[in-house]
């Protein structure tokens, strides 16, 4: 869950942590703030998870080294890492895991963290497009097309989004024609009825979700 | 001879009366083999068949019996009349099941069926009843060297089972190392955690046991004698001697650590650097406290450095992987944890094994938050302050340094095996050896050591079996290992000791020949004094007088004839296995002349691995060459080269000798047998040459149990070499 407002002093300090090399501090800092990080400690290093992963050579760091990294302290190269950006969510290397870890969600839940902490790669799409997804389904409650389609468009400028509508026009009036676009859907947009409950909603569940992580002071 | 009484029997089941002419088989037992009683059964080994021989032996006093039927390790139950000597034709697994189906091969089948029985009738003319070894001896107590785990574990076992044990050992306490650890790798599960070692309790066991006698500070000043009636001298530290008869030993005188003093690079010797010994001697202080370095420091982080000294390639340190050094780490690491999680303990590892259920006790070590990395450590630099580890880190393929308050090194095993009796008299690291047994061998004062140092044992096959009968070696002192395998190990050897005795008692063979009543039986007028025997015997049984004649041990003996086939004036026998016994079969064959394009190929089959490959091949039905003749053998290196000049004299075109893997991975039954057959087929090139002949005309090889496709093929590949070769010019001088 991406806010951020809450969490830019406590990733400051956690920043700032000097970490020591191959001390339990930073795998301390997984367990307790990444989803299922607690599994990281378990990974035995056979490396069938960098074998199976259909992106494997794309990556800078294989899920096996990432937690070896983990292991090792390198808090930084891990959590300024594009690797688990680049996760498909395939779930290849958690199925074969010998030793049952969740990888894949482990990998969400790193960069979601690291994400949160404001360290993950600037300008990474994937990372991009799930900000863009969020703030747009978290405004009413459903998810508008038409707004999230042109704002993937236009987000690196005016002229890029002229060109990119341009190519993809075709597509665009196709749906049109079988009444998959609503082009009136840029004015509001259908929404959910109770939207000051579902606000509240998302705000108690990120409250929760902060203080279980440690983004909270109290 | 007039007592005697010889009767074949001839079977027709299982398709032999199908296929061969058995008539004329009866007529061959009758006129050539001179068998006074020949019957012919349709299902010999069925209850009706082995009553009409069990009726011949009782009512026409048969003292011989030729049996041709199915292979001599088929029906061994039916088969089996202990009173009287009895030879087998194997007309099954060796004729009708290896020899090509079709009309155009009846003649060679037949051949080879008529030969088969000539050779048993040769064979069993030449045989005696054994009576069993006249030096008998029935002494049961068994004398356990080590008071470590394997040593009181064997004692006790022993002791359950209703024998007498005197335990010898070196320290005043008992226990050896297991009693100096603070907690053991778990044996059951979950696998967990580690447990107590129940050292007090297995030392209580022991001394509290009526027929358990200790004997601490102690150990043997001299060991003679023989399965049975061993003698061994037991010195205190204060000179006073004891002597106690016992019937087997076991030699369970463990290890002892490699010195960490020989890793400087590894910072070994220097400050907050200890090996696994140390670590648990702080453990026990700490005593599920907070553990402490020698300068009283509480150690907030660690760093266990594996293979320490071990699976070394440079050959300067140990060569071998102990075994049990990974799981006693991640013991060790979680003496730290569970004292205190924030402990940092790191595990650098190349390949982390844990065998038996470790993987469980490795997990329950990351999920107390050991870390583990896979990376090898270039240096450690100690000092008084704390470690820099130096590690490469495999799996991130980079360098890093690690500070720790304690290393901790993994060093290996090093068995306490004694004298090495193979190296030479004046060789100074003999010198400095300490002897455990005190054998007054002539062959030397241990049990004779293999690859690393341990002593000999085979690994798979006969793990506990030494070369010295009647001792067993157990624990670490044979392969490395840890408390789990030591615990197994020695019961295995308390139970191959209770055998020997057992054996010793009723004058039979140990292992392998297990149970066997015949004993080497030497003609001393004959002999030259060439000490071959005595040097040879794998095991050795043999010592010299002082007149220099071989003085046989018979209960050291495993019968496996390797005198036999030294012995140049064949003066070696046994009652049932001899020069005549074999060399009678030989000359029986009927031999086709020069230009019959029939071939006779010898072939001298182990009978431990070769021949059963033999009948393995039969069962399957793989064929292969009816040119060919077996005879099996005890062991290749009872094979006296009497019988290749006799084979190549009665003008047989070729010779193949079937023999175990040898070597430091030996596979032979008896140690050394089949190498000693092969150094000496390498000698009888010169013989062949003198005699015209081709070198080619002899050939060893060594097989398997396993390989029962590639006896067939060799055997092919044999007679197509002698088809090629021409036939031998020595037929018909006979």
């Amino acid at each position: 869950m991406v806010t951020e407002a809450s969490t830019v002093n406590a990733a400051a300090d956690a920043n700032n942590a000097a970490v020591a090399r191959y001390r339990n501090d930073f795998l301390k800092e997984v367990e307790d703030r990444v989803e299922e990080g607690h599994w990281v400690k378990m990974c035995m290093q056979c490396g069938v998870c960098a074998g199976s992963c259909p992106f494997g050579p794309h990556w800078e760091h294989s899920p096996q080294k990432i937690f070896m990294m983990i292991r090792a302290g390198k808090r930084t190269e891990v959590l300024m890492s594009d690797s688990m950006f680049m996760c498909t969510s395939c779930y290849n290397c958690m199925v074969r895991c010998p030793r049952k870890l969740p990888i894949t969600h482990i990998m969400h839940g790193l960069a979601n963290y690291a994400h949160r902490l404001g360290l993950a790669p600037k300008n990474q799409p994937t990372r991009e497009f799930a900000t863009m997804f969020w703030h747009n389904l978290a405004r009413t409650g459903r998810i508008n097309e038409l707004k999230l389609t042109l704002a993937v468009y236009f987000k690196d400028g005016f002229v890029s989004g002229i060109k990119t509508a341009m190519t993809m026009q075709g597509i665009g009036l196709g749906l049109l024609k079988a009444k998959r676009l609503n082009p009136m859907e840029i004015v509001g947009g259908h929404k959910l009825k109770d939207l000051k409950g579902f606000h509240a909603i998302i705000a108690k569940a990120s409250e929760i979700e902060d203080r279980k992580k440690g983004f909270t002071r109290n | 001879m007039a007592d005697n009484k010889f009767a074949g029997y001839i079977c027709a089941g299982c398709g032999i009366g199908e296929t061969l002419d058995v008539d004329q088989l009866q007529k061959i037992a009758q006129k050539e083999g001179k068998m006074q009683v020949v019957r012919r059964h349709d299902l010999l080994c069925g209850a009706e068949g082995v009553q009409m021989i069990r009726d011949d032996i009782a009512a026409e006093g048969v003292t011989h019996l030729m049996i041709a039927a199915c292979s001599r390790r088929s029906k061994t139950e039916a088969f089996r009349f202990p009173e009287v000597a009895v030879s087998r034709a194997n007309l099954r697994e060796g004729v009708i099941w290896v020899v090509a189906q079709g009309a155009e091969h009846d003649e060679v089948r037949q051949e080879m069926a008529d030969d088969y029985v000539r050779m048993g009738c040769a064979e069993v003319k030449k045989m005696k009843v054994p009576a069993g070894n006249p030096d008998r001896a029935s002494n049961k107590r068994i004398l356990v060297v080590g008071g470590g785990v394997s040593g009181l574990t064997a004692a006790l076992e022993a002791a359950e089972t209703g024998y007498e044990a005197i335990v010898v050992e070196k320290e005043a306490e008992l226990g050896g190392w297991a009693a100096k650890l603070h907690r053991r790798v778990p044996d059951h599960a979950p696998y967990a955690q580690p447990q107590p070692t129940g050292m007090p309790e297995l030392i209580a066991k022991v001394k509290e046991h009526p027929l358990i006698r200790v004997h601490t500070s102690s150990t043997l000043a001299e060991t003679s004698g023989a399965p049975g009636r061993f003698t061994a001298k037991i010195a205190r530290e204060s000179g006073a001697v004891t002597e106690e008869t016992v019937g087997a030993i076991i030699q369970a005188s463990g290890f002892s650590t490699y010195d960490v003093t020989k890793l400087p690079e590894l910072g070994g010797g220097g400050p907050n650097v200890v090996d696994q010994a140390g670590l648990e001697a702080l453990a026990r202080a700490a005593d599920g406290g907070p553990i402490k370095r020698a300068d009283g420091r509480e150690v907030g982080s660690v760093v266990f450095v594996q293979c320490a000294g071990q699976r070394d390639p440079t050959g300067t340190h140990l060569s071998y992987c102990s075994g049990h050094c990974c799981a006693t780490s991640i013991k060790q690491a979680m003496y730290f944890k569970d004292a205190n999680p924030g402990v940092d303990t790191v595990v650098v590892y190349s390949d982390l094994r844990v065998p038996g259920m470790g993987e469980d006790f490795y997990r329950s070590a990351q999920d107390k938050g050991v870390l583990f990395t896979k990376g090898s450590v270039s240096r450690v630099d100690a000092s008084e302050s704390g470690c820099k580890v130096q590690v490469r880190d495999l799996i991130l393929d980079e360098d890093a340094t690690i500070d720790a308050d304690l290393v901790v090194l993994a060093t290996g095993q090093v068995p306490n095996s004694g004298v090495d009796v193979d190296l030479p008299d004046e060789d100074p690291v003999k010198e400095q050896q300490i002897s455990i047994l005190n054998l007054n061998y002539r062959q030397g004062k241990d049990i004779p050591q293999l690859r690393h140092g341990f002593t000999d044992s085979h690994f798979i096959c006969f793990p506990y079996e030494t070369r010295r009968t009647g001792i067993y070696a157990a624990g670490p002192v044979r392969r490395p290992m840890d408390i789990a395998q030591a615990t197994d190990d020695a019961t295995g050897a308390a139970l191959k000791a209770i055998q020997a005795v057992e054996n010793a008692e009723m004058g039979r063979a140990a292992h392998p020949r297990s149970g066997d009543l015949s004993y080497p039986i030497v003609r001393l007028e004959g002999c030259t004094q060439c000490k071959r025997c005595t040097v040879e015997c794998p095991f050795g049984a043999i010592d010299e007088d002082e007149k220099r004649f071989p003085v046989f041990n018979e209960s050291r003996c495993r019968r496996c004839g390797t005198c036999m086939g030294a012995c140049p004036v064949r003066v070696i026998s046994f009652e049932n296995y001899s020069v005549d016994t074999v060399g009678n079969q030989l000359k029986a064959v009927d031999m086709p002349d020069e230009f019959s394009e029939k071939p006779r190929i010898l072939l001298l089959a182990c009978e431990n691995d070769a021949y059963p490959a033999l009948d393995m091949a039969g069962m399957s039905r793989t064929v292969y060459s009816a040119f060919v003749r077996v005879i099996p053998v005890r062991c290749l290196g009872s094979v006296n080269t009497i019988w290749i000049t006799d084979a190549l004299n009665s003008g047989y075109d070729g010779v193949m000798m079937m023999g175990c893997k040898h070597g430091d991975d030996y596979q032979c039954h008896f140690v050394k047998g089949s190498e000693l057959a092969h150094y000496r087929m390498s000698k009888i090139d010169d013989t062949l040459t003198t005699l015209g002949l081709e070198t080619e005309r002899v050939a060893t090889y060594e097989v398997a149990i396993t390989d029962s496709q590639r006896v067939a093929k060799l055997i092919n590949d044999y007679a197509a070499q002698i088809n090629e070769i021409g036939m031998s010019p020595m037929k018909g001088f006979a």
